[in-house]
């Protein structure tokens, strides 16, 4: 075991205020990642203090999915945030800065917002 | 109030070896904001779990970054085996740390050299890759590859380095060290380097830990602040303090690298010292099921791998946060009011990755 | 503060050889343990394709019926996965690496016992 990673269910209305209290406690935000799960998404907030890590997680529908953007808690969120939204589709509700689906240049729009399908390898047209 | 003007900066600049894009306000000389833009180069890689089971899946691992590869491998190999609960030998822990600190090592001297190309030095560029170019032979002769190791896999590693071999390359690295000591000193020492890289740049100490800084950036900041301390592979064997400065600026952030360097050398040599006999690898059966945030230093800072499981030979989701990404935001604050000249160096000091940023 | 700091350095390597290599005239000596281009041996090979099954980047094709082995060298990545997966040892890396190319072509090996295929 390299060390513990306690997480922590919340809901989406508490998100603002327990990452608030985190940063106010001294964590550093991590990352932010979403998992998707077909009808709803898993994202899961990461903290670290002085080498302890800790995780928030909650779950969204992923139909019109909306969260409160937590990048005036965490200016880096920013980056995090762009990045869902771009990949999953999920819309951030007070960016401090919004690239409005421009910050990755994707081939399809929101390309990982479906469940993965376990497929067999295809061969590739060369 | 002076005319603002946008000048855009990237994605293809002389200082920059991969696609990041920069609008940067400025007024007159100064600039007043910078917005980043990346995204030229997503590949998509973290999807490919579907399409490749979770034992091959570490030969794209390695791939998602050139530089920092094997230590990439050694992050996911650790996830998907901290998740199974392998028995991974303590053979195989030692080799990984001894691949990853010349890791280190050939990925500082690249980025020394880029440093020297960055503020006009050419000369030392040259001889930074001269003294590169010798750790990747080493690198070469023991795994089979220059940059791309591909040695580790789930459950130990491919390749052992047997007692002979290990005592030449001891007397290489000691070698090395002497030509690289001669190189550091030039950066640390020189009077126009110093000019240069002295407060430019600063990035305080409160500022580096809110934006999410991270490994050598977050440290010339003066925090401790050093993955391989949770003690992962042979790093709780093995003592050392994670090397700090404490000004924020351009200069701090190239002498905490510089001395890093010398940090590895002695890591390896303490490694080599220690590395215990018997098998290099454990034989994987069976899928995982389960999920770990896989935490691991890099050159650039640290790296975190999720990975999530659901006992199928494919992972439900596999996801990258690399040292860059956590840097963007840090960079963004350190470019508001610079000078427009200092931007090319303000962008290489927090060694850019731009591929492994996007995956 | 020093100012001649890397003088030094620049004088000791001004008086010596260089230290690149003129290459093509000089080719570089292969390092042991380089994992360079694949190579097979076809009178040991049985077409059981289990190299092009686990190839991650499907570099390899086999041709059961035909006794026919393929590569696309431009698709290989040197990563010895099919040499530790052959169960006949046919496969090995070699040193070498491979030779520069402007087409894209497959490399075929044929069995010489089977019939060649009419394609």
């Amino acid at each position: 075991m390299i060390e513990e990673q306690p997480t922590i269910p919340i809901d989406a209305d508490r998100l603002v205020a327990e990452v608030q209290a985190l940063r106010n406690e001294g964590w550093r935000l991590v990352q932010i990642g979403a998992t998707s799960l077909g009808d709803r998404f898993e994202l899961n907030y990461s903290f670290d203090r002085e080498l302890r890590f800790r995780n928030l997680r909650l779950q969204i529908a992923s139909a019109d999915a909306r969260l409160p953007s937590v990048s005036g808690v965490y200016f880096c969120a920013f980056l995090y945030e762009n990045e869902l939204h771009d990949l999953f589709g999920i819309q951030f509700d007070g960016l401090v800065l919004d690239f409005k689906g421009s910050f990755y240049r994707t081939a399809t729009p929101f390309p990982f917002a479906a469940a993965p399908a376990t497929a067999t390898p295809a061969k590739p047209t060369a | 109030m002076a005319n603002r003007t946008i000048i855009p900066f990237g994605p293809q600049h002389p200082v920059l070896p991969e696609p990041i894009h920069l609008d940067l306000v400025c007024e007159d000389e100064k600039v007043i904001e910078a917005i980043p833009s990346i995204g030229f180069i997503h590949r998509g890689l973290e999807r490919l779990v579907e399409k490749k089971d979770f034992q091959e899946f570490v030969f794209v691992a390695e791939r998602i970054c050139g530089i920092c590869s094997f230590i990439h491998g050694q992050a996911y190999c650790q996830g998907v085996e901290e998740i199974m609960q392998l028995p991974v030998p303590p053979r195989a822990h030692y080799l990984r740390t001894i691949w990853g600190e010349l890791s280190r090592i050939h990925s500082h001297l690249l980025w020394l050299g880029l440093m020297a190309d960055g503020f006009g030095f050419e000369s030392l560029f040259m001889h930074s890759w001269r003294v590169r170019e010798r750790v990747l032979d080493i690198i070469e002769a023991t795994t089979g590859g220059r940059v791309i190791f591909g040695t580790c896999k789930v459950g130990g590693v491919r390749r052992d380095i047997d007692a002979a071999t290990m005592k030449e390359i001891l007397v290489k690295l000691a070698d090395i060290e002497r030509e690289t000591r001669e190189i550091v000193q030039v950066f640390v020492n020189d009077g126009t380097v110093k000019h240069r890289l002295c407060g430019v740049g600063v990035l305080s100490r409160d500022e580096a830990y809110a934006l999410g800084c991270v490994g050598p950036t977050l440290r010339a900041s003066g925090w401790k602040s050093d993955t391989r301390k949770l003690g992962y592979a042979a790093f709780k064997d093995l003592t050392f303090e994670p090397i700090t400065r404490t000004d924020g600026d351009c200069y701090a952030r190239t002498a905490v690298r510089c001395d890093e360097i010398f940090q590895s050398f002695d890591l390896i040599r303490q490694a080599a010292g220690k590395m215990p006999e018997g098998e290099i690898a454990v034989k994987v059966t069976g899928n995982p099921t389960g999920e770990f945030f896989s935490r691991v230093e890099q050159p650039r800072g640290e790296v975190v791998y999720y990975i999530k499981a659901n006992g199928t030979k494919n992972l439900q989701r596999f996801r990258v946060r690399t040292p860059t990404f956590a840097n963007v935001a840090g960079l963004v604050k350190t470019l508001q009011g610079c000078d427009l000249a200092d931007v090319p160096i303000l962008i290489l000091t927090i060694d850019p990755c731009i591929s492994c940023t996007e995956r | 503060m020093s100012l001649f700091s890397m003088t030094g350095l620049v004088l000791k390597w001004l008086l010596r050889k260089p230290y690149t290599r003129r290459y093509p005239f000089e080719p570089r000596q292969p390092i042991p343990g380089s994992r360079g281009a694949l190579a097979i041996d076809l009178s040991a090979c049985v077409f059981c394709s289990i190299c092009a099954k686990k190839c991650p980047t499907q570099a390899i094709e086999v041709d059961r019926a035909a006794k026919r082995w393929t590569i696309d060298r431009l698709r290989c990545i040197s990563c010895n996965y099919c040499v530790e997966n052959c169960p006949k040892k046919c496969l090995v890396l070699t040193t070498a690496h491979g030779i520069p190319t402007v087409t894209r072509d497959r490399e075929v090996f044929q069995q010489a016992s089977a019939p060649v295929a009419a394609k």
